[in-house]
């Protein structure tokens, strides 16, 4: 059964339709890249899944379950979207840590308020939650920089501590928008190579990306949006070696280009 | 007179700075906080409501406000008026919770947005996001603006003679002109300036605190 099930998502800002109605399914265990040029919507549609945005249309559904439909007009109460969100986990472009927590703490602080808000106990919490950290740190090789502040790593460990910290609250589906566009060129391999050793372990992945070859290597299946509609879906050796539509003959003509 | 009778007597006036300042601060700190949460309100009426109160209380001088509302309740309305203390204190912490509410709300602003997002996506609720990631943020970015106010009111404090409550200026000024000396007026301007500097070692110390991040 597909973990992930988009149905006719539309979203306006304003009066401008940025997606024009959405369909998709991914199944548990893939990785999905999505790639296009910019405006093309890409980023709005990993927001929609993470209830950033609120789609104005459509429906999302998780093994099978409606978390999210446009139609019902009950709005779904803070804790019900809360509850539904984390579903799904989000890496962000600009990483977004909290620069005051050292690194551990960026990790734990969202777990243990939600471990508490279930009547956790505390005592046994905090070593349960720290332990978890400190393997997910590990994963990502940073367990040398737990007590670190963010502002004393590199922009490509900040990174991977975010994929740390997505990670601890063990999301259905972890998503990531644009990972390394704010890195410079020498950092992006070490965060790519995270994203890559997480395939192996069957995380279910969604990778809004500009970096095509990576995109090429680490997918099963590879999107690509254009004006809000997804013009071309399918395997990488499809996309990138026959692609199809002449939208995306020349997304990609222009993108190789750039790699000169 | 004799430089103790004169200490004792403008210590009488510092008391008197001391407890409008002291008074002043607790409460308009946390009043400046709710007057940001209407001025930052997405309802449109009470956002309306208290950006036009902030422009009133920070467009007019504070010594007209202490003025009007000693005499006013009196001459408007034949209440009976209030002791020149409280009615100094209400006007001081009225004025004072707008000034730092504005600064309150430009610190709030200046959080990136991708702070509340990252919060969110996490699961926390807004009220999680703002008091466990954002207000420490907020408080380590205002530190200096209010370190600024603070030390403004430690001297608007002298205001409060415009309705004769005899703070440490006027009662140093009864002493020059009562016995015709002028050092005690030099001598209250080391009153100020020591507690001035005294705040400033202490903003700093708590500056130095809380730089062990940047961002």
């Amino acid at each position: 059964m597909a973990i992930l099930e988009v149905e006719k998502l539309h979203k306006y800002f304003g009066k401008t339709e940025v997606l024009k109605g959405i369909d998709f399914s991914m199944e548990k265990g893939t990785v999905l890249s999505i790639i296009g040029s910019s405006g093309s919507g890409k980023t709005t549609l990993l927001r929609c899944l993470n209830f950033l945005e609120t789609p104005d249309e459509g429906k999302i559904l998780v093994n099978g379950e409606p978390i999210f439909d446009a139609a019902d007009n009950k709005r779904a109460n803070e804790k019900m979207l809360r509850m539904n969100r984390l579903h799904f986990g989000l890496v962000f472009q600009s990483f977004n840590l909290f620069p005051q927590y050292t690194i551990k703490r960026n990790l734990t602080l969202a777990a243990e308020l939600l471990e508490k808000e279930k009547g956790a106990d505390k005592s046994k919490l905090r070593t349960y939650l720290d332990q978890k950290a400190m393997e997910l740190l590990g994963q990502v090789g940073l367990a040398d920089r737990a007590e670190a502040y963010p502002c004393e790593l590199s922009g490509g460990q900040q990174q991977r501590v975010a994929i740390a910290r997505a990670l601890m609250l063990n999301p259905d589906i972890l998503c990531f928008d644009e990972p390394t566009s704010a890195l410079d060129p020498e950092l992006t391999g070490e965060v790519l190579r995270v994203i890559k050793g997480l395939k192996s372990t069957d995380s279910t992945m969604i990778i809004v990306t500009h970096e095509m070859n990576f995109a090429k290597n680490v997918s099963d299946v590879v999107m690509f949006i254009a004006d809000g509609m997804i013009e071309e879906m399918g395997a990488p050796e499809d996309i990138f070696d026959n692609p199809k539509s002449p939208k995306l003959k020349n997304f990609l003509a222009n993108s190789l280009e750039l790699n000169i | 007179m004799s430089f103790l009778e004169v200490t004792l007597q403008l210590l009488d006036g510092f008391w008197k700075t001391l407890y409008i300042f002291g008074i002043t601060l607790v409460l308009a700190l946390p009043l400046g906080l709710i007057v940001t949460f209407g001025s930052m309100s997405k309802f449109t009426p009470l956002r309306w409501l208290s950006r036009t109160f902030v422009w009133i209380i920070r467009g007019t001088p504070l010594m007209l406000q202490i003025i009007l509302v000693f005499f006013g309740p009196g001459l408007l309305f034949n209440w009976p008026s209030l002791a020149r203390e409280v009615a100094v204190i209400i006007a001081f912490v009225i004025n004072y919770a707008c000034y730092f509410s504005e600064i309150y709300r430009g610190g709030i602003e200046s959080i990136p947005q991708g702070q509340y997002e990252a919060g969110q996506v996490l699961g926390m609720t807004k009220t999680q996001v703002f008091f466990k990631v954002v207000l420490f943020q907020v408080i380590k970015r205002i530190i200096p603006p209010i370190g600024n106010e603070i030390i403004t009111l430690v001297k608007d404090t002298s205001l409060a003679r415009v309705i004769a409550v005899t703070e440490l200026v006027k009662a140093a000024q009864d002493i020059v002109g009562l016995k015709a000396i002028i050092w005690p007026i030099f001598y209250v301007g080391a009153f100020y300036l020591l507690f001035c500097g005294l705040l400033t070692i202490l903003f700093r110390f708590i500056e130095k605190k809380l730089n062990y991040y940047r961002g």
